[in-house]
């Protein structure tokens, strides 16, 4: 569903990500970690169209894309940002939000579309008539992914999209994340800094430092410790050290 | 005593009647390291927030006491809070980026914050800035002194930030999520650095985080918010056996690395918990 070649992307004469390639079946989900700033939202925007300065190869269901992209293509693939602040417009109502989408796209039943969706990321009705800033950090965080799912799309680029939320929520939106993927076939990459998330939603993890992409690992080796990148025998042995009681 | 919170409640005038966000929240903190955990939208920004009088125009804030470092929060006058607000208290909010100033280069406002506190030129300040770009683990920091706030990582604005927080000399560090975007090495790194200021410097530090089992061996005390409320309030090291349903619900809600769970249990909330 999701192939990648040789994708690089450069700011100025400074290379960022440096040669990345990656294969996701339809219906799979890949995660990527690594260290900050080496490249994971970067390699997130060149799919999603935002970044049009990269070369590589980039195919969703098949086909090919170049750096523009139509209308169709987010009908079918959606971003969850990193930073949920400023992907949302302050001056925009979440309910005039979540609608957005849905006219863009010519779907019906808008009402109950969106308080299904609210439903689903745990959000009371009551904040349809709120601002951005009247809500928390995590509460700005589920109306992100509310948004990116209202549309139902078939791809969904996700970019730490549970950093901001509590542990209770974050159990709700990676157990809807699971279910999705067996009810719809979603089809998605999960960027996070947390392996214990990443390795339960993900078979397959991509490993990130300094732009390239040093290491592909099974969730399960991954869990057992058979680690080939010392990057990612460091980041598992510091996860595995929180996990044990103070 | 550094902060000594008593009673403190922030309201909300919403179209649908008063909205209480934070009741009746109580706490003491000297030179140690608090963390607050609890779910999203429990009041734990607010509750800092009001601390150093940053809420939104339209909060109503009221308490039996409310001070830091002495003063007197509720009374004091906005002079007093400014001298407050970066000096005597270092905030890192929640988005890091947002509270950065767009339009001047990462270098820049690392130095002009340098140069509030310390003086000195500005070539003093921007070899200063560059310095604490390093300290805080930025790869290539010359390189990111030139970037605006846009074209940074999220993890990397989170620790320009928290490299901001570095030149004064802060009694207390409110620091809310400050490595939520920060891979585990980052993290550790950035936590050794904030442990040092506390035991160096003598300072206070409260961290706001969703991270049970990082504030759990990171803090030395922890406080349980739901609902505007602190439920319970332990020793770090013991969070693991905590006895109120609700921090236990938390704690088995999370996701392993090592104990995989085919699927995460989540919370179910008991009315209860809300009274008395
Ligand atoms: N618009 C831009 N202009 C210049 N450099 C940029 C821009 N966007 C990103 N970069 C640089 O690209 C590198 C990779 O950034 P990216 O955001 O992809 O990192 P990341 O792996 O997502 O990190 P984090 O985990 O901290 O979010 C960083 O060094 C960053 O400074
Ligand atoms: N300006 C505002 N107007 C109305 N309600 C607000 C406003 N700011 C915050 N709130 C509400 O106050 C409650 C507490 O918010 P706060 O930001 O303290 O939560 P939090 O515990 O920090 O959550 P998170 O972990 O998601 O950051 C939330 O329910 C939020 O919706
Ligand atoms: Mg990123
Ligand atoms: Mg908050």
């Amino acid at each position: 569903m999701i192939e990648v070649e040789q994708l690089r992307v450069r700011f100025g004469d400074n290379e960022v990500v440096k040669g990345v390639s990656l294969n996701v079946p339809a219906g799979g989900s890949f995660g990527i970690v690594g260290e900050s700033g080496s490249g994971k939202s970067t390699v997130l925007r060149a799919l999603s169209g935002l970044n049009g300065a990269w070369t590589g190869r980039i195919a969703i269901d098949g086909e090919s894309v170049g750096p523009r992209r139509d209308k169709a293509f987010f009908r079918k693939v959606q971003m969850v940002f990193q930073d949920p602040y400023g992907s949302l417009h302050p001056r925009q109502t979440i309910d005039r939000i979540l609608s957005e989408p849905l006219l863009v796209h010519g779907m019906d039943n808008i009402e109950r579309r969106i308080e299904t969706v609210l439903a689903e990321v745990a959000l009371p009705n009551a904040v349809r008539f709120r601002y951005p800033h009247q809500l928390s950090g995590g509460q700005r965080q589920r109306v992100a992914i509310a948004r990116a799912l209202i549309a139902e799309p078939e791809v969904l680029l996700l970019d730490e999209p549970t950093s901001a939320l509590d542990v209770s929520v974050q159990a709700e939106i990676l157990n809807l994340l699971a279910d999705l993927r067996e009810r719809r076939n979603l089809t998605y990459i999960l960027v996070s800094h947390n392996l214990a998330v990443v390795s339960h939603l993900c078979p397959t993890v991509g490993v990130m430092l300094g732009g390239q992409m040093v290491e592909v690992i099974s969730a399960e080796d991954l869990r057992a410790g058979k680690t080939q990148h010392p990057h990612t025998s460091e980041l598992r042995a510091l996860s595995v050290d929180l996990e044990e009681p103070a | 005593m550094l902060v000594d919170i008593q009673n403190l409640r922030v309201s909300f005038a919403t179209r649908t009647g008063t909205f209480e966000a934070v009741r009746g929240v109580s706490f003491q903190i000297g030179t140690e390291k608090l963390g607050i955990v609890g779910e999203s939208g429990s009041g734990k920004s607010l509750t800092a927030r009001a601390l150093m009088r940053l809420l939104p125009q339209n909060a109503r804030i009221t308490a039996d006491r409310l001070s830091f470092d002495g003063v007197d929060i509720l009374k004091a006058d906005e002079r007093a809070m400014r001298g407050l607000r970066g000096k005597r208290a270092g905030f890192i909010l929640q988005d890091p980026k947002y509270s950065l100033n767009p339009v001047m280069t990462i270098g820049r406002q690392v130095a002009e914050s340098w140069r509030q506190h310390k003086g000195g030129s500005r070539k003093e300040a921007l070899e200063a800035a560059v310095d604490l770009l390093d300290q805080v683990r930025i790869r290539d920091p010359r390189r990111v002194c030139d970037l605006y706030p846009h074209e940074v990582s999220g993890g990397m604005g989170q620790r320009v930030m928290i490299a901001m927080m570095l030149a004064p000399d802060p009694a207390l560090l409110i620091a809310d999520e400050p490595t939520s975007a920060l891979d585990a090495t980052v993290q550790a790194e950035i936590l050794r650095l904030m442990e040092d200021l506390v035991s160096k410097r003598g300072m206070g530090l409260i961290l706001i985080s969703h991270d049970l089992p990082l504030v759990s061996h990171f803090c030395d005390r922890v406080a349980v918010m739901y609902s505007g409320r602190v439920m319970e309030e332990l020793s770090a090291g013991t969070l693991a056996q905590a006895k109120h349903p609700y921090t236990k619900g938390l704690l088995n809600c999370l996701p392993s690395l090592t104990h995989p769970k085919p699927r995460l249990p989540v919370l179910s909330r008991d009315a209860a918990w809300l009274q008395s």
